[in-house]
């Protein structure tokens, strides 16, 4: 049994990302969790960053490299955007991302998927995994929990969905990835981004439904045993 | 701007690193492309899937591409270095375009710059993790060539990448003639497709079939082949001896 902590591991971001875009917009979704080695670091970070008003990326992998390559983004669309004197696109968002990503391929470990909305082309999706490959898609997932997803995504996903049908959608998603990947918990963020503006929501677990095996969250074992007697047995 | 210098060790016998990078591995891969030459010009194949490790990962990328007016690229391994060629080749056909001479890179031109490429980068140990198939028709002239990652490059009457050589280039052999019409050609390819679909475990049943030449370039719309598993064998494989595969 391993007793010893690596508390000095890398902070990785274990985690589940997902962008999907609807008629309308884009929703971007992920967990919460950051684990340090086997010690979660933190059970509620913000995995879903602001690039401009109206592109965000998600973050999956190292922290501190897909923080470092969200910081530099940052800062060179803000100058883009007084440089061209209105809004940046998604599509020059990520491929900014895709320069440091690709140019950078061998010290940096991070997946990212960029999702944004502007007036030339509406919601777009894109997809830069490790190596820096750029790649659009109408939907995207990532980070470890996306393994379980893949079976998910090829039946249930389809195009055109209303904007909280696609919110549904992508919060059922990371929660059934939470269920079965170690390095995704705690809670899910959604941000829809869309021509209206932006949008971020939190659903705690509670507040996500239950899956097989799961079990609805008590007080105490005295709440049970101290409610109507007796108890059918739960085989 | 120097993001991250990497350390090494006082002992080191390599030389300056910190602005150097260098592709150990690759990522998100494609796999085989196939192509042959024609009566017309030159028909190329590829699926459009890209791999990560084991996973088929991405679905619809599209690994042929038409260059200039003369060629028509394809590219297996890592589409993250095949994006960074074609920008290097938009570069090269924007400065052609720019002498306004009227003259254009052919084939054999374009070829021989992707040789250059690949081979000084496998000579620095940062190749571009590639094998590429570069087809084209200037002047009458039909061009087939391949290049790969370490700078091998030579042209063919017929030309596969990875798994393709194995599979493909043996049927190629048996069956490819002189001035093939387009619908034999194409058939020919997709009996190439279908045997690597059946073998090769990074192939997706999503494909392109492109067609270059005098007139110009033209990528078909995605489509799948059908597959055929019918056979009394299949059924029982084991009735022979239990156990057995």
């Amino acid at each position: 049994m391993d007793l010893e902590m690596n508390l000095n591991a890398s902070h990785s971001m274990g985690t589940t990302i997902i962008g999907v875009t609807y008629n309308g917009g884009v929703v971007l979704g992920a967990d919460s969790r950051t684990s340090t080695g086997m010690y979660v670091a933190n059970r509620a970070s913000d995995k879903i960053t602001q690039l401009t008003d109206n592109v965000y990326v998600c973050r999956s992998g190292s922290a501190a490299d897909s923080q470092i390559v969200s910081d530099y983004i940052r800062y060179f669309l803000h100058q883009h955007t007084i440089q061209l004197g209105q809004s940046a696109t998604s599509k020059v968002a990520a491929n900014l991302i895709r320069l440091l990503s690709y140019n950078n391929k061998n010290m940096l470990e991070t997946g990212l998927i960029v999702g944004g909305w502007d007036k030339y082309e509406g919601g777009k999706i894109y997809a830069i995994p490790l190596g820096g490959t750029l790649i659009e898609q109408p939907f995207a997932i990532g980070g470890s929990g996306s393994s379980y997803l893949y079976g998910f995504f090829d039946q249930a996903w389809k195009e055109g969905m209303t904007k909280d049908e696609a919110e549904q959608f992508v919060v059922k998603a990371v929660s059934l990835a939470i269920a079965r990947d170690g390095a995704s918990g705690g809670v899910v963020r959604t941000v829809i981004i869309n021509s209206e503006g932006v949008t971020r929501n939190f659903y705690p677990s509670d507040k996500l439904q239950l899956w097989h095996e799961e079990l609805e969250p008590q007080n105490s074992l005295l709440d049970l045993l101290n409610s109507s007697s007796p108890e059918p047995m739960n085989i | 701007m120097n993001f991250m210098a990497s350390k090494q060790p006082e002992n080191s016998l390599l030389g300056p690193e910190s602005d150097s990078q260098r592709t150990l591995y690759p990522y998100v891969t494609g796999t085989s492309v196939v192509a042959l030459k024609y009566k017309d010009g030159i028909l190329m194949a590829a699926d459009m899937g890209g791999s990560y490790g084991s996973t088929l990962r991405y679905k619809s990328v599209e690994r042929m591409k038409p260059i200039g007016k003369h060629s028509l690229l394809g590219a297996s391994g890592e589409i993250s270095d095949f994006q960074e060629i074609l920008r290097y080749l938009d570069e090269l056909i924007l400065y052609d375009n720019m002498w306004d001479d009227g003259n254009s890179l052919g084939p054999k031109e374009v070829h021989n710059y992707l040789t250059r490429v690949m081979y000084n980068r496998r000579n620095k140990f940062n190749p571009l993790w590639n094998s590429l198939v570069l087809g084209g028709v200037k002047n009458g002239q039909k061009y087939l060539g391949t290049v790969s990652m370490i700078g091998v490059n030579f042209e063919d009457n017929h030309v596969a990448t990875g798994f393709g050589n194995h599979l493909a280039r043996p049927i190629l052999r048996q069956e490819w003639h002189e001035n093939l019409s387009f619908e034999d050609g194409v058939r020919l390819l997709e009996k190439c497709m279908r045997v690597l679909l059946y073998r090769d475990r990074s192939a997706v049943n999503k494909l392109q079939i492109a067609k270059i030449t005098e007139d110009g370039v033209t990528i078909s719309q995605p489509y799948s082949l059908k597959t055929y598993w019918e056979f009394s064998a299949f059924e029982n494989p084991a009735q022979g001896a239990i156990g057995s595969w």
